[in-house]
């Protein structure tokens, strides 16, 4: 591993957001901190709701206007602190240098523009080059994510949801982005396209030396493409290491659940471990350490006060006061 | 005794404007009470619309379906009703499948209610103890589904599935809209409930770690027909076709240690209106050749375990 | 998110409340509903409100302008033109609820079946309310009217028949995504019969639009029965319905504007509330909104 530095890509300081819903403020991250180098993946893991996605807006500044309240902290990209740009700057930055590839492939294309267009759209904005030169770019782009470009005509309708979700990818290649942004871009795919789907980004990743962060709920995904792990709980990063810190020493009550919780085929148990209860709701969210309620080794120093980032040897760290003593 | 259910050579074709399409193409299979099998499939492989047939929400177009040793393929008025009593369907989707404008205790008290099993007084408490059951807390009584997260109401729907103390429950997907800590509960919940009632469940899922951790049994389809069929432990220990063999190795394993060699299928699963015969899987077949024009026939190649590939024994050199 | 919400509640919330709730959250439903409320008591306090009888003719003051005694003026047979508006709020409200509830009676039956059971049932049904609907809607209600007679229970048939399409094409668009979730099939699995899943199920999750939809129509049958009235048909003299006193306006508009003006400014003030109402219902009414 290489260690931190001049190599760092993106980092973030301190990371609050802060929705609003009918008046009562809903706290989806909560100082989230972490940090990038080139050429790494990242991958954020947690439930629905953790704030994973929210995480990923804030970074490509399209957080929803009228529902966010506020959304500070620092989150520093090639020296430029994203944050402190002017839309106008950022929406330059914004599939040029940081691109995003969303969930639903089938609602993140515009059903009546052709698939082709669609991938010369961002090439045109950004590259400022002809028509003709465009229409060339985004051709290649479709063969490099496996489609003959002699679909460039065809409407998204006319593809399958794996054949879209490539054309989604090859929208936020085109560019050739510093770092990408990838929210559970399989996870709408059956087994085997998600694996054809994952072989590819990771092998055009390599290609073109992108940074990316993948967030995903699906811990074997996350084992398959990346090199750091971030565990998010609550709007909170609760345990941060590389692959091989977190799948092998898991330290945070939370993580160990999550491993306890899926069944693996290649290991047999006869009843899962499930965590008990339900992830807390945002809008009141506990006080002291945000697992505690359904932690199994929560104590009363547990409930009160806040639980800082330890760090467990290396660049593992974790939230959790009990991590030493459980071992 | 009998096989709680047996399917025979069951067909279930959709009309539609470009043809006939085949959901389940002459599937057969036996469920020993107590049991568990697995449908394994990707989208669109008729696993979901296998479960619904067999339950009498679809009607069959070919094929038999007998239940406890019972012919119940044509059933009709009061035999249907007992049959539908005795077969119930768990639904993927937590939030689609509760009335959003009934609450918790209505829903679960519904089937009670429309048996006639029940007095009126006793409705109540056979509510409470279902919800008790399900494990849904007593004051959401008179909550509505919007006001519940998708592992509660996941619950809810399993407590209308079992109020009539059915003995076969298909269970479509259950966990595929939870997330990973709320789905354990909910596999929990449904073994003990086998255990306790001694139910037999089909499961249908994509997700193969988890029919592997509760099934009994495997079915894998592949456009409306079966091409494996074995018990759970042999298919993940050596899964023989093709299929099988590359769905296995698709799936991410949080095992970062041995990594297995995966099988990368070309191609993606082609539309099953009106299929040609021969192979389904021969266009994404690393093995195909023109032998597997010809239809294929489910083959018993080891003591109970079952492929549908002529080629079998080449592939897998036997 | 509803999980706080959910822990915290113990007693029972019906559906009615909480839209009701969220109704009076919306200060323009809450004006329309003011508007409604003050047309109704109006309406039903008509004998009390009024200061002259609705058809009480009082030659020497004809024609006057608003002033103290007479505060909307008197036409020209010196009936008081406030006296009238106040008793004919009762036979406008009658003939517009009549009228939307006719027609949206007939198509919630109409739609239903259509919805619900689909094929040529649907085919059928759904043709000859193309039919309907290809007729203008004043023409038919003219014609209608023509072969009926004058009067409330006329009129009200005339109108409504012109509404009946539009709600069972509602109702069976909804109808028809909602009879494919699965409720309705696990509502099959237990043993459900027809009648229970379209009354139990399926129609209580399809008439949100209806009720919107109802809501604005009452608008519009006030403004069709006011239309019928100017050309004659509808509600016969002297029952002072609104359009009605339009019509007997209009031969004195140039000198006496008055007549015209003040009916019609009711008039519009009503179908304003039941617009304003409308939207409210809606917003409160739309799922995506509930928490």
């Amino acid at each position: 591993m290489m260690s931190t530095g001049n190599n760092e890509l993106l980092s973030v300081k301190n990371l609050q957001v802060v929705y609003t819903s009918d008046g009562v403020p809903i706290h989806a991250v909560n100082g989230v901190t972490f940090s990038l180098e080139k050429g790494k993946t990242l991958g954020l893991v947690g439930e629905t709701g953790a704030g994973k996605t929210s995480i990923a807006k804030a970074i490509l500044g399209v957080l929803p206007e009228f529902s966010t309240k506020s959304c500070a902290g620092e989150i520093c990209f090639q020296g430029t602190d994203l944050l402190s740009l002017k839309e106008r700057q950022m929406a330059e930055m914004r599939g040029r240098d940081i691109a995003m590839i969303f969930q639903d492939p089938m609602t993140a294309l515009n059903p009546v523009m052709t698939v082709g267009d669609q991938i010369a759209e961002g090439i045109r904005i950004h590259n400022k080059v002809g028509k003709k030169k465009a229409r060339e770019m985004a051709e290649a782009m479709l063969e490099m994510v496996g489609i003959p470009a002699g679909r460039y005509k065809d409407y998204p309708h006319q593809f399958s949801g794996g054949m879209k979700q490539r054309v989604v990818i090859a929208i936020a290649l085109s560019c050739r982005p510093t770092l990408l942004l990838a929210d559970e871009p399989t996870t709408a795919l059956d087994v085997t396209i998600q694996a054809q789907v994952l072989e590819m980004i990771v092998k055009l990743r390599d290609e073109m030396g992108m940074s990316m962060i993948m967030i995903t709920h699906d811990l074997g995904v996350v084992a398959e493409v990346c090199d750091y792990v971030a565990v998010v709980y609550a709007g909170e990063v609760v345990e941060y290491g590389t692959l091989s810190e977190i799948y092998h020493n898991p330290a945070h009550p939370y993580t160990q659940g999550l491993f306890g919780a899926l069944p693996d085929i290649s290991v047999e148990t006869e009843r899962l471990h499930s965590i008990q209860g339900m992830p807390p709701d945002p809008s009141h969210l506990p006080e002291g350490c945000k697992f505690a309620p359904r932690c199994p080794h929560a104590t009363d120093a547990c409930r009160s006060g806040e639980v800082g980032l330890e760090n467990c040897g290396g660049t593992h760290t974790c939230r959790c006061l009990r991590a030493k003593e459980e071992g | 005794m009998a096989p709680v259910i047996e399917i025979r050579d069951l067909k279930k074709y959709f009309e539609t404007p470009k043809g006939l399409l085949h959901a389940v193409d002459g599937v057969s299979m036996k469920i020993e009470a107590g049991q568990t099998m697995g449908v394994v499939g990707e989208s669109g492989c008729g696993k979901s619309t296998l479960g619904r047939t067999i339950i009498h929400l679809l009607e069959s177009t070919d094929g038999q379906i007998l239940f406890e040793g019972e012919d119940v393929t044509r059933v009709k008025g009061k035999d249907l009703r007992r049959v539908r009593e005795n077969m119930q369907l768990i639904f993927q989707d937590p939030y689609s499948s509760l009335n959003p404008r009934m609450t918790v205790t209505e829903t679960i008290q519904e089937p009670l209610y429309l048996s006639g099993r029940y007095k009126r007084g006793e409705l109540a408490k056979e509510t409470d103890r279902l919800m008790d059951l399900v494990g849904v807390e007593k004051r959401l009584r008179n909550a509505y589904p919007h006001e519940l997260d998708g592992g509660r109401r996941q619950r809810v729907g399993i407590g209308r599935a079992i109020a009539l103390n059915p003995k076969f429950v298909v269970c479509d997907e259950p966990v595929s809209a939870l997330d990973v800590s709320i789905q354990a509960q909910v596999l929990n919940l449904l073994q003990d409930l086998q255990a306790e009632k001694g139910l037999t469940y089909m499961f249908v899922t994509h997700d193969l770690s988890v029919v592997k951790h509760i099934s009994n049994n495997i079915c894998v389809m592949y456009l409306g027909q079966l091409v494996e069929t074995c018990a759970s432990k042999e298919m993940f220990a050596s899964p023989l076709h093709p299929y099988t063999k590359a769905l296995l190795s698709a799936i991410p394993s949080v095992d970062i240690d041995h990594r297995r060699k995966r099988i990368v299928l070309e191609g993606e699963i082609v539309s099953p209106v009106d299929p040609k015969p021969g192979c389904r899987f021969a266009a994404r077949c690393p093995y195909a050749t023109e032998k597997c024009q010809q239809p294929q026939k489910l083959e018993e190649v080891s003591p109970g375990h079952f492929v549908a590939c002529n080629q079998v024994r080449e592939i897998n050199h036997m | 998110m509803a999980r706080g919400k959910a822990v915290a509640e113990e007693k029972k919330v019906g559906n009615g409340t909480l839209v009701l709730k969220r109704l009076m959250k919306n200060p323009n439903a809450v004006i329309g509903l003011i508007i409604l409320v003050i047309i109704v008591l109006m309406a039903i306090f008509a004998n009390a409100i009024a200061p002259y009888g609705y058809a009480e003719i009082n030659v020497p003051d004809r024609l006057q302008t608003p002033s103290l005694k007479h505060f909307f003026g008197t036409d020209e047979m010196g009936r008081d033109l406030f006296s009238r508006i106040v008793y004919g709020a009762r036979d406008t409200l009658k003939l517009s609820l009549g009228t939307v509830v006719f027609g949206t009676g007939m198509g919630i039956v109409l739609g239903s079946i259509a919805g619900y059971f689909g094929g040529w049932v649907d085919n059928l049904i759904m043709r000859i309310l193309d039919v309907i609907s290809a007729i203008p809607g004043i023409l038919m209600a003219i014609c209608i009217s023509a072969v009926l007679g004058g009067g409330l229970i006329p009129t009200i048939f005339a109108l409504g028949a012109g509404g009946i399409p539009g709600s069972a094409r509602i109702l069976r668009a909804q109808m028809i995504s909602v009879r494919e979730q699965e409720f309705v099939e696990a509502a099959t699995s237990i043993n459900a019969s027809k009648l229970r899943i379209i009354a139990k199920h399926v129609f209580p999750n399809s008439m949100s639009p209806l009720i919107v939809s109802a809501s604005m129509s009452l608008a519009n049958a006030i403004i069709a029965a006011s239309s019928l009235s100017f050309i004659g048909l509808g509600v016969q003299p002297p029952n002072p319905e609104w359009g009605a006193l339009l019509a007997a306006g209009r031969s004195q508009i140039r000198d006496y504007p008055h007549l015209v003006m003040l009916p019609g400014v009711v008039i519009m003030l009503t179908v304003l509330a039941f617009n304003l109402l409308g939207d409210g219902l809606r917003d409160a009414l739309d799922p995506k909104l509930k928490k």
